[in-house]
């Protein structure tokens, strides 16, 4: 039980030469720790059964108190995995089979480092050992990720290790104000798709006059193509709850919500643990390290509505209902869950905020751009050599992102445009590629910041095609519950279908475009005002494919199945 | 039968009380039938003391929720977007076509039932399957027999052990 910040104190310094030595900074002499993920993806392609097999070897070979096997949350290299990295050397296998393990084990005592497990760089054909060689990493800022791959998440003391609950600690010092001004000046902005300012959402909570008031954690994460959220909840629960633990805090609320997925299982179960051991160690609960403060945290689960991340129907799916938005005003910082002040923030967000009060608002607000502070965790997916999940600092280019950390597009295809901010947010072509992550800018471009899924695409995508999926999507997912937007979407859907499948008009295209703006500006939430936004940004940089579909009858990226044939040229 | 009840009512006893669990509870249901039957949603709804129709107006909500029975493995074929730029389609239709089956629809024999979801956050592996817990990344349609096949297998080598969620449960629920 902790009940003292001395008491914190003594933990990390217990467990700090683990950490230490993963991090390369102590020499421990032949001691070894493999560091194996267990993220999703790497889960999904075997990891468990390597973990398990390198315990036998170790076992076997008796070097229990040599080698320590760890397991840790996403490196963010998923396509590789399952991933293992050998410390004190930081060397970074990869695709590492159960049967690899005992090569593995053995190694050790050799140093040998074994040549076929190493990353390839496709590029160059170089064989890079540690992770600090690959630009992979090299190109990135962990702020949000910071521990990812580097602890195991279901051992509170790795955290604290890590400085976890210090910024708890020294917050529960400070008074609510200063707290609430530390955030407000580092900049955070959220980072659940609309990018409001943290700190002014905290501020207008706590001004509310009625009590009680409560955090609550969004981490629905429904947008398709999104994997930040819960790679954080998986390789890093503690940070989420000591964020919102000091949210509490700061508004003067005792009780906080994790809302998340129930088809996120190991994220849950991560979370559930995370409370647990957060409780017995007295970092939740009445009383934290004796300051009186007193923050218990839930988990409610969601269940499979992408209309539940929008804030005020998740307040009502946390409260048992179904999850249908209401119009706002009043904000949740003014009526939220149960009627009550409530602040609802993003996992990311929450994330972010420990760091901020360990090394101050002018640490982090030294990053990013003028109006987009510190870094943006992306998930890089669709048509790109190195999928997975990166973070770099806000005002990286896109062209970075997808030609220097992602590598470029696979099998020597062009790219055609990268689609960001998911269902609500647009397509953008290749003259935009020097566009800076910041939020104006990605809006001013015609698309949006989102909760950061990247979707590269290339020439063999069609873009009305991809302006129907998002349609499509979005249709089913309307709540039905305002008419701009059931019927809205339907018939925008319709539109795109018949053009899809070679029966649109010229007409058809101001008819989307009309009616892209009527739902837009008639619908009551943010699912039906952003809805038509794949349309619009598609529209504006690729009217020609429309233009091909509808005139020629022909479909250049060859999808739509009814307009492959190649117009006859007069 | 009996036994599950007794198994829900263990739920109703912890999460009962707790204001805004329906979900949660529901949700355990779910694991313990199998899926929500409108018996177990009626049982719910009068252990919680919560109308019937705000029940099933829940369950009609959540995508997670069926009141249909399913079978022993469920396979889910990704269509969020990263998958579906990855060709998932084609999987799904691999699979439609191997079972002869609709989206949402079961196998006579209530082994396998498919169905098509939105993103299960593996996008870094797509195009992803999930067959219960099980992820499945990087598939090509050519794979779809093989993953089949290995559940098939799996069925006949411990038949004997495992009876299918039937139509309807055997039992009315018991008296409360
Ligand atoms: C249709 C819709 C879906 C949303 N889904 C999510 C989500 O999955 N996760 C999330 O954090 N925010 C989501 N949001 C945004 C939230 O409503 C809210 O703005 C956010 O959680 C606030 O947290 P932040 O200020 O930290 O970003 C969604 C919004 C809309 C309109
Ligand atoms: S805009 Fe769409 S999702 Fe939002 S309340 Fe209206 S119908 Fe429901
Ligand atoms: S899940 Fe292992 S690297 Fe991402
Ligand atoms: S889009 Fe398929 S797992 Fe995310």
């Amino acid at each position: 039980m902790i009940t003292s910040t001395s008491d914190l104190l003594n933990i990390r310094q217990q467990h700090l030469p683990l950490i230490e030595a993963r991090l390369g900074r102590e020499e421990a002499a032949g001691e070894h720790q493999i560091l194996v993920c267990a993220g999703t993806g790497c889960s999904s392609s075997g990891s468990h059964g390597l973990r398990e097999e390198l315990k036998k070897q170790v076992e076997a070979h008796q070097l229990q108190e040599k080698v320590k096997i760890i397991k840790t949350g996403c490196f963010g290299f998923c396509k590789l995995g399952p991933i293992a990295v050998v410390y004190p050397e930081g060397i970074f296998y990869c695709r590492v089979r159960k049967e690899d393990a005992a090569a593995l084990v053995k190694g050790l005592a050799s140093s040998q480092v074994i040549t076929r497990l190493l990353y390839r760089d496709p590029a160059t054909g170089h064989l890079p050992r540690r992770m600090e060689e690959i630009h992979f990493f090299q190109a990135q800022h962990r702020i949000a990720l910071r521990n990812c791959g580097l602890i195991n998440p279901e051992d509170i003391n790795e955290y604290i290790a890590r400085d976890g609950y210090q910024a708890l600690a020294e917050a529960l010092t400070r008074r609510p104000e200063e707290i609430i001004a530390a955030i407000s000046a580092s900049g955070l902005r959220g980072r659940g798709g609309a990018g409001f300012p943290t700190g002014r959402k905290w501020e207008l909570t706590a001004a509310a006059p009625s009590r009680p008031r409560y955090v609550v954690c969004n981490a629905d994460e429904g947008d398709p193509g999104a994997f930040m959220d819960r790679s954080i909840l998986e390789g890093d629960p503690h940070s989420v709850l000591e964020g919102m633990a000091i949210a509490g805090y700061a508004i003067g609320a005792k009780q906080g919500y994790v809302y998340v997925r129930a088809e996120y299982p190991i994220a849950v179960d991560r979370l559930e643990r995370a409370i647990r051991q957060a409780c017995r160690a007295g970092l939740l609960g009445d009383n934290i390290l004796g300051t009186g403060f007193s923050f218990n945290i839930e988990i409610r689960l969601g269940a499979g509505a992408f209309v539940c991340g929008e804030e005020t129907a998740l307040l009502r799916s946390i409260e048992g209902r179904r999850g249908e938005p209401r119009p706002r005003p009043p904000y949740p910082a003014q009526a939220g869950l149960w009627g009550k002040p409530t602040v609802v923030n993003n996992v990311e967000t929450l994330a972010n905020v420990p760091v901020i009060i360990r090394k101050g608002a002018e640490w982090y607000a030294s990053f990013g751009t003028k109006g987009s502070k510190g870094t943006k965790v992306f998930s890089l997916a669709g048509s790109i050599n190195n999928t997975g999940l990166i973070e770099v600092p806000m005002g990286t280019t896109l062209r970075e992102i997808i030609f220097g950390i992602g590598g470029g597009i696979p099998g020597g295809k062009k790219f055609k445009a990268v689609q960001t901010g998911g269902p609500s947010g647009g397509c953008l072509p290749e003259e935009m590629l020097d566009t800076p992550v910041d939020y104006e800018a990605l809006t001013e471009a015609g698309s949006i910041m989102g909760s950061g899924g990247l979707i590269v695409m290339d020439e063999s995508d069609c873009m009305v095609d991809i302006a129907r999926f998002y349609l499509e999507f979005s249709q089913d997912e309307s709540c039905g519950r305002c008419t701009p937007c059931r019927v809205g979407t339907k018939r925008l859907l319709e539109i795109l279908k018949r053009i899809t499948s070679g029966e649109g008009s010229m007409g058809d295209l101001k008819l989307l475009e009309d009616l892209s703006h009527d739902v837009k500006e008639a619908s009551l939430c943010g699912l039906g005002q952003t809805a038509p936004n794949p349309i619009l940004s598609t529209l504006r940089y690729f009217r020609h494919e429309y233009e091909a579909h509808v005139r020629d009858k022909y479909c250049p990226a060859g999808v739509c199945r009814n307009l492959t044939q190649r117009p006859v040229l007069h | 039968m009996l036994d599950k009840y007794s198994r829900l009512d263990k739920v109703v006893k912890v999460y009962g009380r707790q204001p805004g669990q329906l979900i949660r509870i529901l949700h355990q249901a779910q694991e313990i039938f199998g899926y929500l039957p409108p018996e177990v949603q009626a049982y719910l709804a009068a252990r919680l003391n919560i109308p019937l129709a705000e029940i099933a107006g829940v369950v009609s909500f959540y995508s997670l929720f069926n009141s249909e029975p399913k079978g022993k493995y469920t396979i889910s074929v990704c269509l969020g977007t990263a998958c579906y730029v990855k060709g998932s389609q084609e999987i799904f239709q691999a699979f439609k076509n191997e079972m002869d089956l609709d989206d949402d629809d079961t196998t006579p024999d209530r082994l396998f039932t498919l169905r098509s979801t939105r993103c299960m956050g593996a996008c870094g592996l797509a195009p992803v399957v999930a067959i219960n817990d099980d992820i499945y990344g990087q598939v090509k349609a050519g794979d779809v027999a093989g993953i089949l096949s290995r559940y098939q297998a799996k069925e006949l080598a411990d038949d004997h052990e495992y009876q299918r969620p039937v139509e309807h449960p055997a039992t009315a629920p018991p008296p409360h």
